[in-house]
């Protein structure tokens, strides 16, 4: 049995004032519903999530109490693809053949609120001045670019493509290009990134409509096919945010952990990946995650970025809206932003973004807090 | 009475002592170290696990500079723009122990290099609301070090 994804939606991503996250989260779902051309009253199932949004199953109240089994998704930067994971075995498992997986968020300004005794570490960790996801992304390119020759210049090309693709992306947060000067010169925030690499806690939503492939044909003349959604948590001796200590023998990270396992279930290779979204909270992780998710060898990046392999017209186009750094991180939004993007580039739908190679398989790829990894595959 | 140095938090680092060490935990079954201590193992799971003093000096795995005033609380410094001064983060790995994420004394990236030996230090980091010196563990390039 198949999954199918016969409808999208999206609230514009950035900074919508007077419209709260379950807003833009019950936008979302309508917006959906109308491309898949169903009503609310038709879906049987619901998983959604938010972080600083609410509670996502007060949706119905304004979307309509008709009584559908609604369950919260909430596990932070994987919220999207936990209940995408959620939709998917509901269907598989034949409980239910048609649904809505729904993610939204609306952060405060400012880098994000972070408790060091909420998540289990000792409160002198943040009093010291260590508990910052900055210093980690700083600190993991950094050892990075020393042992791969992975270059500062690398690190601006790839911001100043996420701006350049979000500018021909109407629903981006961040729609005016970069130049690679200004990128270069922008305030130095945690050595080697820079302001202007890293994305913004945002705002947005995103909504998917979900049913099992025999039903889909009716619904839609272009299905794009859930082929794999995987979570992962990190194993002993990876390198995470968050940790007072790592162990001397270094272990593959969760990514690479999600990567693999998605692979299996959707029974390809990264080389038949034609086009990816990669998690990109500074511009050194979009780096380090094309390796981790397989999509090139280490080290080989420097040479990719610079024959522009990544780009919209490339070999392998990796963020074509713009990724986090464009669009921002609404955290409940993020990993189902996406998923829409790879559906509108697989129906063909993604206008002057649209990326000219013929494609079948698209891979998403979110990483976050405390180590853990969601990876989807998708092919039309 | 003088001012009194009190650590950050009890059970980090040994003080007061003339030759202060972080402290850490080892498993009983695989060997595994971590820090701070903890009341498992997180390789085996198991729940048999010392305390052990770890070794003072290491070498540089990788660093960063905070370049802006952390949100406080937790950071427990009020501090603007104005008055911040960068500081060096980065993980300095101990032989036979754990590679351990800690403050630097060192804010220079010119003067940081992955691979330069480090010495670990107890400084003073803020006056608490009695007046006495808050102290916590840092680490130092050494001089003359590889």
């Amino acid at each position: 049995m198949d999954v199918a994804i016969i409808g999208m939606g999206m609230h514009p991503f950035g900074r919508t004032e007077g419209v709260s996250g379950l807003e833009q989260g019950a936008f979302a779902v309508r917006e959906a519903l109308k491309d898949a051309g169903l009503q609310w009253k038709d879906m049987q199932f619901a998983f959604g999530g938010s972080m600083d949004g609410g509670a996502a199953d007060t949706l119905v109240n304004k979307l309509g109490l008709t009584g559908l089994q609604f369950i919260n998704v909430v596990n932070g930067c994987a919220t999207g693809g936990s209940a995408l994971f959620s939709a998917y075995t509901s269907i598989t498992s034949g409980a239910w053949d048609l649904g809505v997986a729904v993610g939204f968020d609306k952060h405060p300004r400012g880098a994000f609120a972070v408790d060091p005794e909420g998540m289990g570490l000792g409160k002198w960790y943040g009093q010291v001045g260590l508990a910052l996801t900055t210093q980690f992304f700083g600190m993991k390119i950094q050892k990075y670019m020393h042992d791969f020759g992975i270059s500062e210049d690398t690190l601006v090309r790839v911001a100043e493509k996420a701006f350049r693709n979000g500018s021909k992306n109407p629903n981006a947060w961040r729609k005016r290009p970069m130049s690679c000067e200004e990128i270069a010169n922008s305030l130095m925030i945690s050595h080697p990134l820079r302001q202007y690499m890293f994305c913004s806690p945002g705002e947005g939503a995103v909504a998917l409509i979900l049913a099992s492939s025999d039903k889909a044909r009716r619904f839609t003349t272009k299905p794009v096919y859930l082929k794999a959604a995987v979570v992962r948590t990190r194993v002993y001796g990876s390198f995470e945010v968050f940790s007072p200590c790592q162990a001397l023998e270094q272990a593959p990270s969760p990514t690479v952990q999600a990567s693999k396992a998605a692979y299996e279930m959707a029974g390809v290779g990264p080389e038949d990946v034609d086009v990816a979204q990669l998690q990109d909270t500074e511009s050194g992780a979009e780096i380090m995650h094309m390796s981790e998710n397989g999509l090139c060898r280490d080290g080989e990046q420097e040479k990719l970025i610079r024959e522009g392999a990544t780009e919209i017209n490339g070999r392998l186009p990796v963020n074509t809206d713009g990724g986090c750094l464009a669009n921002g991180e609404p955290i409940g939004a993020s990993g189902l932003r996406q998923v829409y993007e790879l559906c509108l580039q697989l129906r063909g739908d993604a206008g002057a973004r649209q990326a000219p190679k013929p494609l079948k398989t698209a891979y998403s790829h979110v990483y976050g807090a405390p180590g853990l990894s969601g990876v989807t595959i998708l092919q039309k | 009475m003088g001012k009194k140095q009190v650590p950050i938090q009890e059970g980090l680092f040994t003080w007061p002592s003339e030759d202060p060490r972080l402290i850490g935990s080892r498993c009983r079954n695989c060997g595994k170290v971590s820090f701070p201590t903890q009341k498992s193992c997180p390789a085996c799971c198991l729940q048999d696990v010392e305390n052990v003093e770890l070794a003072k000096r290491g070498t540089l795995w990788t660093w960063t500079i905070q370049g802006f005033p952390p949100k406080a609380p937790p950071y427990a410094k009020q501090e603007t723009p104005r008055t911040f001064v960068p500081y060096g983060v980065g993980y300095v790995e101990l032989p036979k122990g754990v590679r351990v994420e800690t403050r630097l004394t060192e804010n220079d990236p010119d003067k940081l290099r992955i691979g330069m030996e480090m010495e670990l230090v107890i400084e003073k980091f803020m006056e608490d609301d009695a007046g006495d010196d808050v102290m916590i563990f840092a680490f130092k390039p050494v001089e003359g070090g590889a």
